[in-house]
């Protein structure tokens, strides 16, 4: 499968989603599309046919407002009728702004930023307990950083010596109010993890093949991995990409076509 | 009066039930000795995790661990769990419904002279708000014993509250002396209900003995399952009886108190009288001091059923 053509029928669809519904949080689903596509479409062990399996790997979508990029791919895997995803954040639909365990593939309820590293440690460390070879993955924002929490989980994953646990943050350097580093800096991410006891790797969050490459690189024995994805906030749509505003930005109708027609040369070129 | 506090009990319980059940996790946050983990940790070592001084990573951790049909009590002081982990339990566990116990010890006042940081006085107020969270107080070493026998059992999310000190035994045995959701009846009587939970049941017995010299028939109820609430015996003690004396080591606002009003006003207003600690600062002192500031004690209690009949 060319996943770089996923990729970018996911970002296609997923503006769809928010177009069509009039709400979404734009910019971080753009921004984590690549590493959402290389997980699902290559790394993670899940089968929709079979959504409960006790030896699937987990996905945890800590930053729960980049939801549409998963729901879109939920849908597209089999997990649901792509058909529901029209009925995104109506009345009664289950598929609202964040993660519901009520959907088919979704772990667990996330929404608060700093809960999911915490529960995929708690995952990782109840699979090595009962001998299970289940790898965790859990994808944070770069702004969710600011979280205590969030550091309180890296302690306990280096702690637990927790080597089937792979978290990702998605460092594109924005979050709702601006540039991370004038909301609350943060510095080297690499240094601060490392010194937490995570063997520490940078990829660019677009480069298919080198999200692959990292994500199958051999493991260092009883030390946990953290991925920072470099990647740029709206990345596929020219105006949005590197603009605040289009954190939960809607595109008008224009913006919205203007969107899928630069998507759509993306994938033609590509072809 | 037993040596024997209600945590204890709970331990002892638990390490004995963690033997032939391997999915029992206790989970702490530095609290092994608050909590007298001790001995449990050394016979259970694969089902103890230690998280360190991190409440809200110890809630989220069991969470996770719950999804892989792990059985995680987390235990550690209630002041912390109640607050600090509030949106872990919120989310990662009452909304995701994970069968996680939250296990909050020395509840209350029991840290009295810690002070207010130590104290809560919040925590059925909150707790009780969370769909689908059972929320439960043992009066006793006997009741806690088979309340963590249900517990272990149950799928549900749940808020246990326990004190720091034993209190005088309530229940002569665990057997019987807990139903998931029902209230005891511990003295029988027509006049006037005085309905209580935790360690100021025992006081509400003593207070029944006191308003028999006063030729008043009081009713004592243990209301140990605080959500699900026993309705039933509610709404018959405010039919059977001239009203209700509710009795609680918690806030005025919120608790067991408001409970019961709620299903009073609404169904058979009857006279109440909510008994509980002020809308203050908590006055300094150790646990009893406390009581007997704010008049929770038998004779307290007698006073405010005496201004009912
Ligand atoms: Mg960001």
């Amino acid at each position: 499968m060319n996943l770089m053509k996923k990729a970018a029928e996911i970002r296609r669809d997923l503006l769809s989603l928010i177009y069509n519904s009039k709400t979404g949080h734009t910019g971080g689903s753009l921004s984590s599309a690549d590493i959402l596509t290389v997980l699902y479409y290559r790394i993670l062990r899940v089968d929709p046919a079979c959504p409960k399996d006790p030896l699937r790997d987990r996905f945890v979508l800590s930053k729960g407002h980049s939801v549409e990029g998963l729901y879109t791919i939920l849908a597209d895997k089999g997990f649901f009728p792509k058909e529901e995803l029209k009925s995104f954040s109506t009345f009664k639909s289950r598929l609202i702004g964040h993660p519901s365990v009520k959907v088919p593939g979704v772990e667990l309820n996330t929404g608060a930023l700093g809960h999911g590293l915490s529960c995929s440690v708690g995952m990782a460390l109840a699979a090595k307990k009962d001998g299970l070879n289940v790898s965790v993955y859990c994808l944070m924002g770069d702004g969710e950083q600011a979280e205590g929490s969030v550091w309180e989980a890296a302690m306990a994953g280096a702690n637990f010596e927790l080597d089937n646990l792979t978290a990702i943050i998605d460092r594109n350097h924005l979050q709702i109010s601006g540039d991370t580093e004038n909301v609350m800096r943060l510095g080297s991410l690499a240094s601060k993890w490392e010194a937490f006891g995570w063997d520490v790797r940078s990829v660019d969050g677009h480069d298919i093949n080198a999200l692959i490459e990292v994500f199958e690189s051999s493991r260092k024995k009883g030390i946990p991995m953290l991925v920072i994805a470099e990647t740029t906030k709206g990345k596929g749509v020219s105006y949005m990409e590197d603009e605040a505003k289009w954190h939960h930005g809607v595109p008008t109708e224009q913006q919205y076509s203007q969107a899928v027609t630069e998507i759509d040369t993306f994938i033609k070129e590509m072809n | 009066m037993s040596t024997i506090p209600c945590r204890k009990a709970f331990t002892d319980t638990i390490t004995e039930l963690a033997k032939s059940d391997p999915s029992i996790m206790v989970v702490t946050s530095d609290a092994r000795g608050s909590v007298t983990l001790t001995d449990y940790a050394a016979q259970h070592p694969d089902q103890f995790v230690e998280v360190g001084i991190a409440e809200q990573n110890e809630v989220g951790i069991a969470a996770g661990m719950a999804t892989f049909g792990k059985r995680p009590f987390v235990c550690a002081p209630a002041c912390f769990l109640s607050a600090r982990s509030l949106e872990q339990v919120k989310i990662d566990v009452v909304y995701s419904h994970t069968n996680v116990k939250i296990i909050g010890i020395s509840g209350g006042v029991s840290y009295g002279a810690l002070g207010y940081s130590h104290q809560s006085l919040h925590d059925i107020a909150v707790t009780r708000t969370f769909p689908g969270m059972d929320v439960l107080i043992p009066s006793d070493r006997h009741q806690t014993v088979a309340i963590t026998r249900w517990l272990a059992e149950s799928e549900n999310p749940a808020y246990v509250r326990m004190g720091r000190g034993s209190v005088k035994d309530v229940y002569a045995d665990s057997d019987g002396s807990f139903t998931y959701g029902k209230a005891n009846v511990l003295v029988e009587g027509d006049d006037v209900t005085i309905i209580a939970v935790g360690e100021t049941v025992s006081k509400a017995v003593e207070a029944a003995a006191l308003l028999k010299n006063d030729g008043v028939h009081a009713r004592v109820l243990d209301m140990a399952t605080i959500k699900p609430i026993d309705r039933e015996e509610i709404l018959k003690a405010a039919e059977q009886t001239r009203g209700i004396v509710s009795v609680e080591e918690h806030s005025i606002f919120g608790g067991l108190g408001s409970a019961i009003a709620e299903i009073v006003i609404q169904n058979n207003p009857v006279p109440m009288r909510i008994m509980g600690i002020p809308d203050e600062i908590t006055v300094e002192g150790d646990s009893d001091e406390i009581f007997n500031y704010y008049g929770i004690t038998a004779e307290g209690i007698r006073e405010q059923a005496l201004s009912i009949v």
